[in-house]
């Protein structure tokens, strides 16, 4: 055998020993760049021999031992949270590394809905508040925007609608409680999902105070009309009202409160004393005292 | 008989010394910060004391993942996560048990813009375009590390003492 030849042999069985004495190089790693959460993917691989696919993000972790060169599926619903993930293809030898995204679905599954406060006085202007966090089926917030569609409705008047878009998946809104007391319905829907809360909406404050006096037993009996707010509402029973009665530089206070919209004491009867009623900052009457004799 | 040279020995205990310093340092060092409100929407003004604290927890949060990851306890998670956002790590490390994983996610930057201040004051959101290294252990044994840039959603809402993170999200690029 020539010498060339030999040499060249010789080279070649080296140089295939080497090939197949080293473990196998882990190649190219291709996949999609971003996924919809819950739906089927595929990673293709590239090389020969085993290797270990890390799919690792905060929202979740996978691993699959794969034969290099082949396609690795990922069926549907296996890569359900949103966020971003490394991918590692680590072989014997060598590692590959890649990213992806997945992607919230766009279809609303679940409405995170905060209705505030869930009691206020009527005919508060912008008083209520509601906050919509728009999420899909696998719990992820829906960034892309949505129409969310608010309504109010109370036991009088028309109901109050607004829409607003969601913006990286939140929409809110303010609206003004009814001028009539009552629970009022507060409905927001997302798609074909709605949620509803109970917003409890109270009589204001009194608008006028109106008390009369009579003689009773040696003493004077005060009541008030029946209280309303500026709407027209009888006010909540409990509402402080405060008598005072005013007499030869002495001042007797009687703080009372309301039952059934009216408010009821008696004061000792002096000749001459000077009895008015407040609540709040609500002014009544005044009564000039004098004996029926 | 000849004992060990202590030449080697110390060059030994020196290297050492500068390898754990080095991991001292990357453990403990600070992520640059950078918040932004401007464009908060909502009707609720954000006093700069709400903001100190919103982002204070928010960073602590980033700390609480990376240990209860790379730890694989839950537990971990309790002082700075709530709601689905605590649901959605807790199973992650679950899962991390089961197949011998732990991960470690060490913050570098954050560039916070607050986007919404919630009219009753229950819910703040932010996004963070956040850069960070993610380290992947299979039983025990770092298999792989990748610097990640990646744009992250939070909701945070406020507890007792503290603003919690209830919804946790990176979004795509």
């Amino acid at each position: 055998m020539k010498p060339g030849i030999a040499f060249t042999l010789a080279a070649c069985f080296v140089a295939a020993t080497t090939v197949f004495a080293l473990p196998p190089r882990v190649g190219a790693l291709e996949l999609p760049k971003t996924v919809v959460a819950g739906n089927a993917f595929s990673v293709s691989t590239e090389g020969s021999g085993e290797a270990v696919l890390y799919i690792v993000g905060p929202g979740q972790v996978l691993r699959r031992k794969v034969q290099l060169g082949e396609e690795v599926l990922f069926h549907a619903g296996e890569v359900h949270n949103a966020g971003h993930y490394s991918v590692f293809l680590v072989g014997p030898s060598s590692t590959q590394s890649s990213e992806f995204e997945v992607t919230s679905t766009d279809q609303a599954s679940t409405l995170s809905f905060l209705a505030k406060p869930s009691r206020l006085p009527v005919d508060v202007h912008d008083g209520i508040s509601g906050v919509v966090y728009v999420l899909d089926a696998f719990r992820n917030l829906i960034t892309q925007p949505t129409a969310a569609s608010f309504e109010l409705s109370g036991l009088g008047g028309a109901a109050q609608t607004r829409s607003a878009p969601t913006r990286n998946g939140v929409a809110w809104i303010e609206l003004d409680s009814a001028a009539k007391a009552g629970n009022a319905q507060f409905l927001v829907h997302v798609d074909k999902v709605s949620e509803k809360r109970i917003v409890q909406e109270v009589p204001g404050d009194p608008c006028t105070l109106r008390m009369s006096a009579r003689q009773s037993d040696g003493r004077i009996e005060l009541e008030t009309d029946p209280l309303r707010d500026c709407r027209g509402n009888t006010v909540s029973d409990g509402t402080i009202v405060t008598f005072t009665e005013r007499y030869d530089g002495g001042e007797t206070t009687v703080d009372v409160p309301l039952k059934r919209g009216v408010a009821r004491t008696t004061v000792p009867a002096h000749d001459g004393s000077v009895i008015s009623a407040a609540t709040g900052v609500v002014m009544g009457n005044e009564i000039r005292w004098r004996s029926q004799r | 008989m000849k004992g060990p040279s202590p030449r080697p020995v110390k060059r030994l205990l020196a290297g050492a010394s500068v390898l754990l310093a080095t991991i001292f340092i990357f453990a403990f060092e600070q992520p640059a910060v950078r918040v932004s409100s401007t464009g908060l929407a909502g009707p609720r003004p954000l006093e700069d004391q709400t903001r100190t604290a919103l982002v204070r927890d928010y960073l602590a949060a980033w700390q609480s993942m990376d240990r209860a990851l790379g730890e694989n306890d839950a537990s971990l998670l309790d002082a700075d996560f709530v709601g689905v956002a605590k649901e959605k790590l807790s199973s992650t490390i679950e899962d991390q048990q089961k197949l011998g994983l732990r991960t470690r996610y060490q913050d570098r930057s954050h560039d916070v813009q607050l986007v919404f201040y919630s009219p009753e004051g229950l819910s703040i959101q932010l996004l963070d375009t956040v850069e960070y290294d993610v380290q992947l252990m299979d039983h025990d044994r770092l298999k792989a590390t990748q610097q990640v840039r990646a744009r992250y959603l939070a909701v945070l809402t406020p507890t007792e003492v503290r603003w919690k993170v209830r919804i946790f999200q990176a979004l795509p690029q």
